[in-house]
């Protein structure tokens, strides 16, 4: 598998990040070092190998379904670059 | 009066107790040290002088009553990473500028609680993601050590460089780190210190910066093995916030200190002797084993044969991971937004926002990750490294059917140049080799200063355990620590 300009587009895309045209070809050859350098997992055998996704935890804990907390709006805006009135702002999202 | 920088976490605390000193000399001393280091080397990124002194008086008054815990009145540094309340939490990136949490991680709540004091903000790469703490918003940490005859700047490691240079300069007496491929460790063997990375589970994560959150493990940074076991008891334990943190009792680590390693069994993993591995590390490597061995230890070969493909796992693992966390970083919430153009609308606001948030190896990263998860890749790149993943906790299991604990060197080599590996990212992820597969199964670890290389600058071996069994840990490193009798410390340039 090999990255071209037009993966570089669509996984910047995905991951939300603007990338400026002139940008793409060189970090699809650093993106190609670092994947190219990846593909040696490709010679493991993992045939009926189940995916470990987390160590140590064999089952996940569940919480009682409690408010626990609350009453905090001046907190959750204190810190963000634009409020008003108790909402964030941000630039218009339905025409 | 002796130099009070120089204490261990042992001596300051005993000191205090025995009324020596006060906690408020003992903060001013660590704040005048940090004064005069912090403008070469860099470690803290925001030190908070008042409010430790404020902390330090609070400290005094609870230790003059009688039956305060262990870190009361102790100066310590927290990494970047940790939330503080009220205090600048930015992981080091200029997208969580401005940030000032209105709470406490469980970590540092719990040291507040046992009266700790707080020196400042320790400096370290961007969210976590560096091997050598120059992907830092703040700039590169400087390790307080030179190549004999030298003047250059060397890497004190990363990601936690901060957390390594202030305990190694005495610009403070322990200092908080994480760990998700080797950021404690590796730092700790650059700078001849202790770093110890628990279970994934023992240390809540709960207000710490995620970065890979089957990975990450917050851990002790210190002079000595007897500090490390008293600091990591102070905020370790089960946290109910922290969905994968273990309901397991956090026994008294000190405690376990001071025993024999007679009959201990000890594996030597013939895959570690990699390409690449320098001849004085292999040479430390084999003195370590030879000295456990005089020390009544049993060596044993082990085989952990899909060691080579856990650094390849990890940076598929990792950054897919990273490319989820971070996700939140959206320029809406909390820290920094990008300056929008007239039309732009909300896909326009999150895109310029993370461009010029997020530092060049964190964008690398993030998008890695999200080609990794993305449709027609999931299966050929995540889930395969999932299942590596799988078979390298496998190799470890095998190899604790046979042994108690596993030596390996921390690192291939000593401490580089800064600005010698930033231009080749494999070379840098190279670095972790020997720390990145005990992350990857969750187990605990800790590196100890060994020796010195010929350049003149700390080597560290690694001893790795059990999973939960940092108490075997802690007494087999003590023991190799008194063998060794390392005592080098960096020349005062700064």
């Amino acid at each position: 598998m090999s990255v071209d300009a037009e993966d570089v587009r669509r996984a910047a895309k995905l991951a939300r990040i603007a990338v400026k045209t002139e940008e793409l070809e060189p970090l699809a050859a650093e993106l190609n070092g670092i994947l190219t350098w990846i593909e040696q997992l490709a010679e493991v055998d993992v045939e009926g190998v189940e995916p470990l996704t987390t160590p140590n935890v064999t089952q996940a804990r569940q919480r009682p379904d409690l408010v626990t907390d609350g009453d905090i709006q001046e907190k959750i805006l204190m810190n963000a670059p634009d409020s008003r009135e108790g909402f964030f702002v941000v630039p218009k999202v339905v025409e | 009066m002796t130099d009070l920088t120089r204490l261990t976490l042992a001596e300051a605390r005993d000191g205090l107790r025995r009324k020596d000193f006060r906690a408020v000399e003992l903060t001013e001393a660590h704040g005048a040290a940090i004064a005069a280091a912090n403008g070469a080397l860099n470690a803290y990124a925001h030190p908070t002088p008042e409010a430790a002194l404020a902390m330090a008086e609070a400290a005094d008054a609870r230790l003059a009553e009688g039956g305060a815990p262990d870190l009361c009145g102790v100066p310590i540094g927290v990494k970047d990473l940790f939330a503080v309340e009220g205090v600048p939490t930015q992981a080091a990136s200029r997208i969580l500028e401005g940030f000032l949490p209105p709470y406490d991680s469980t970590v540092t709540a719990k040291l507040r609680a046992e009266g700790a004091v707080f020196l400042g903000k320790l400096n370290m790469d961007e969210f976590a993601m560096g091997s050598s703490n120059e992907t830092s918003v703040y700039g590169p940490v400087v390790s307080p050590w030179r190549r004999k005859g030298e003047t250059g700047p060397l890497t004190p490691g990363g990601s936690s460089g901060g957390s390594s240079a202030a305990v190694a300069a005495d610009l403070a007496v322990a200092a908080l780190g994480t760990d998700t491929g080797g950021s404690i460790r590796q730092p700790a063997a650059l700078t001849g210190i202790v770093g110890l990375k628990p279970t994934y589970g023992r240390v809540s994560r709960w207000g710490v910066v995620a970065f890979a959150s089957s990975l990450d493990q917050a851990g002790p940074m210190t002079k000595t093995v007897r500090d490390a076991a008293i600091f990591l008891k102070s905020f370790a334990g089960f946290d109910p916030k922290d969905s994968t943190s273990a309901d397991i009792a956090v026994p008294d680590y000190e405690a376990a200190l001071g025993g024999s390693i007679k009959g201990k069994r000890i594996g030597i993993p013939k895959e570690y002797r990699v390409d690449g591995l320098s001849g004085e590390v292999q040479s430390l490597w084999d003195h370590g084993a030879l000295k456990l061995r005089e020390a009544g230890a049993e060596l044993i070969e082990v085989s952990l044969p899909h060691t080579k493909y856990a650094l390849a796992a990890y940076y598929i693992v990792a950054p897919a991971e990273a490319s989820s966390n971070l996700a939140r970083y959206d320029g809406v919430r909390y820290g920094r937004r990008a300056k929008l153009a007239q039309g732009d609308g909300i896909a326009d606001l999150y895109e310029k926002t993370r461009a010029e948030g997020f530092g060049r190896e964190v964008r690398r990263r993030v998008m890695i990750g999200a080609y990794a998860l993305s449709a027609g890749f999931y299966d050929a790149y995540y889930l395969r490294a999932q299942k590596v993943r799988a078979l390298i906790k496998r190799d470890f299991d095998e190899a604790f059917r046979q042994v108690d604990a596993i030596l390996t060197p921390t690192t291939p080599s000593p401490a580089f140049g800064l600005g010698e590996k930033t231009n080749d990212p494999v070379a840098m992820y190279l670095e972790d080799v020997f720390t990145v597969p005990v992350n990857l199964a969750g187990l605990p670890a800790i590196s100890l200063p060994a020796g010195l290389a010929r350049q003149g600058t700390p080597l560290g071996l690694q001893l790795i355990g059990r999973p939960f069994d940092e108490s075997g840990l802690l007494a087999l490193a003590e023991a190799v620590e008194r063998d060794s009798g390392f005592s080098a410390r960096p020349a005062r340039w700064w």
